[in-house]
């Protein structure tokens, strides 16, 4: 069965004065149908930007430099505006990262619910407003709130809307840009096993941005994380919490402190995301790295299969070597 | 003695406290001039801070814990109860002078750094005028040595560079130590730190929190950390205070409430607390439901609408906090104090 949605070499580059900056870089991707799919790395690592460029929402200065992306067997990148308005929302949704901004505060939920799907489809007065009453009990909310304005819900509550909104269609693929992070940490949890939830009963396939690693262990099914617009590692999620290859899911996985168990002194990564205009020589964590060979400078790594991960970092070996041991 | 000017000789005894409250309230009163009701943001805090002692506040958004900050920094008036800082009861300063004592050894450190800098100035602009105004008597080139001392000590250098930046030239986390650096200009006693590292990535996060514990251990000052995240607050913290309407529910050191929550709300934020290497603990049903806004209470518990153990009492008869072990008090008619603690066979319940 093909994957619903396939990124194959996908490139962004974002044209400015000082020339182009390439924020994401021959990025490949595979989502099959009902797969749960997270992308992690730091702010300004590319992972927002490969959203939009997935969901064909890129603008200027950002601009589609190379790749495709194939969705339920189309190529979205040739497909005009006339014809992508049939296939957006319908077929694919997004969630925005912050609620706050992306609901009009002058409207009530029902009427933004109501454009929504006056855009997409023709549909009668009663037949949006059955299905807006729907889609918001399933997010656990009251349709009495169908007549809220969002100034009026919670923080937590208008990050459900978002996703009900996103749900009008029973879409096969919802795209979510960090809607967690700005929530306190009990409403995401119960955020996360909502979306979870829904996706288990309604079948959709979700690609879940987030740069807290910890929020998804439960949830995604694999794992992508991203460092300077290229793929740093790809893996089962279970895989790659047990044993992460790449020194930069290493670092973002001790980042956090535990509830449990003795305290450890928490190094998080030094430095910060390297200036894509200038993007160091040789690989590209190597200034950051802890564990970083004289070779790390000079010579830039492929993402290369290694024990059921895809990963970019010379620490392990070429595969002419069979089975040689890792380093720790 | 230090050149501080200090407006009356410091506390009165060895034993007081830094900072101390006796059933803090601050209401607020919503809607029109009429109106009648009144929101209860934070209701009869008791609550200490030692010398050189980090304490964490921990409630999700809506639990009073901002508020309480406020009330600390003197950006609100109690509306009940007392504060006093070394001895001094807040309401006592009245004139610029004494007000101005408080607020430069007890400074802000605010959750956004992208908009609590001004960003027209080169980031020095915010030490520099601290300095200004509260250290007069550092001149010229000492304030200048000042100023690269505590950039140094928060981690920002070359400081000579880093005080040349403008804000949009850092990183958030650079931003949030250009925040403690200007609260270290002041040479605090205490820092009033409201979710400092909420806007960060995880990854920088960790360099903040050992931050706080670097700044006790070598500047000696004590700091109230502001959290929704238990896991943090048991990273840097002496003691938690848990909060939920308004209210503190459970307070003890770090070690005992994580080990072994006392109250139903502190166990669900600890079931909340996302943890890689422990299995999924609760579903969504367990931790549905938002902090109340707390509008002309009633009596009773004001967690039993999302408790998983609630009786009947618990609708009726607020809980007050009572001791369940060394330090460790939780207001909850169900919490079951240490095995041979004093009192550990309450009666009633």
């Amino acid at each position: 069965m093909p994957a619903l949605l396939e990124v194959r070499g996908l490139s962004v580059d974002y044209l400015t004065d000082a020339g182009d900056v390439r924020a994401v870089d021959r990025v490949d991707l595979q989502v099959a149908a009902g797969e749960f799919l997270a992308i992690v790395g730091e702010s300004g690592c590319g992972k927002s930007t490969l959203l939009f460029a997935i969901a064909q929402l890129l603008s200027p200065p950002a601009e589609l430099a190379a790749g495709s992306v194939t969705f339920a067997g189309r190529d979205m990148v040739t497909l005009g505006e006339r014809e992508l308005r049939h296939v957006r929302w319908r077929d694919y949704s997004v969630v925005m990262q912050s609620a706050m901004n992306a609901l009009n505060p002058m409207k009530s939920i029902e009427a933004q619910f109501a454009d929504t799907m006056r855009a997409h489809a023709r549909l009668t007065a009663e037949a949006i407003h059955q299905r807006a009453a729907e889609v918001l009990r399933l997010v656990g909310i009251d349709p009495i709130h169908l007549a809220s304005y969002p100034h009026q819900l919670s923080g937590g509550m208008r990050q459900r809307a978002m996703i009900a909104m996103a749900l009008l269609f029973t879409p096969q693929l919802v795209i979510m840009d960090e809607p967690t992070s700005a929530l306190d940490v009990v409403a995401q949890r119960a955020l996360m096993s909502q979306i979870k939830e829904l996706q288990q009963q309604l079948g959709f396939a979700v690609v879940f941005v987030t740069h807290d690693m910890s929020l998804v262990s439960h949830y995604s099914d694999r794992l992508v994380v991203m460092y300077a617009g290229q793929i740093a590692e790809a893996a089962a999620t279970a895989r790659l919490f047990a044993r992460p290859l790449h020194p930069y899911s290493r670092g973002l996985l001790d980042a956090f402190p535990s509830i449990r168990g003795p305290r450890r002194l928490l190094t998080g990564i030094p430095g910060s995301p390297p200036d894509l205009a200038h993007p160091p020589s040789g690989c590209r964590f190597q200034p950051r790295c802890s564990v970083a060979l004289p070779e790390c400078s000079v010579r830039e790594p492929e993402l290369r299969a290694v024990d059921g991960a895809d990963v970019r970092c010379l620490l392990y070996p070429v595969p002419a070597e069979p089975a040689a041991e890792h380093p720790a | 003695m230090t050149a501080r000017a200090e407006p009356t000789p410091p506390a009165p005894s060895g034993s007081e406290p830094l900072l101390r409250t006796t059933d803090l309230t601050r209401h607020f009163r919503l809607g029109g001039i009429f109106s009648q009701q009144v929101l209860h943001a934070v209701d009869d805090i008791s609550m200490e801070i030692g010398e050189r002692e980090i304490v964490a506040v921990v409630g999700e958004s809506g639990s009073g814990k901002s508020t309480l900050a406020r009330l600390l920094a003197m950006l609100y008036r109690p509306t009940r109860g007392r504060i006093y800082f070394r001895g001094r009861l807040l309401e006592s300063l009245r004139s610029r002078r004494d007000v101005l004592w408080y607020r430069r050894q007890v400074p802000m450190v605010f959750q956004d750094p992208y908009s609590s800098i001004n960003p027209v100035f080169r980031v020095s602009h915010g030490v520099m005028r601290n300095l200004t105004l509260h250290r007069p008597e550092l001149r010229g080139a000492a304030r200048r040595a000042e100023a690269e001392r505590v950039f140094e000590v928060v981690g920002l250098t070359p400081a000579r560079e880093m005080l040349a930046k403008f804000p949009y030239e850092m990183s958030g986390g650079q931003r949030q130590r250009v925040g403690f650096a200007q609260a270290l200009a002041l040479q605090p006693r205490l820092i009033l730190a409201d979710e400092p590292v909420s806007m960060l990535d995880v990854s920088i996060r960790a360099g903040i929190l050992n931050l706080m514990a670097a700044l006790r251990e070598r500047e000696g000052v004590s700091i109230l950390y502001i959290t929704h995240d238990i896991a943090s607050a048991r990273y840097v913290a002496d003691r938690i205070l848990v909060m939920y309407g308004g209210h503190v529910v459970e307070t003890g050191p770090a070690d005992a409430v994580l080990a072994d929550p006392k109250h139903p709300y502190t166990q669900l934020l600890l079931a909340a607390a996302p943890d890689p290497r422990e299995p999924a603990a609760v579903d969504s049903a367990a931790v549905a439901g938002e902090p109340p806004k707390v509008v002309n209470p009633t009596e009773g518990c004001r967690f039993v609408a999302r408790c998983p153990i609630a009786v009947d009492e618990c609708g009726r008869v607020t809980p007050r906090l009572h001791s369940v072990g060394v330090g460790h008090a939780a207001a909850c008619h169900l919490a079951l104090a240490d095995p041979g603690w004093p009192g550990g066979s309450r009666d009633g319940g």
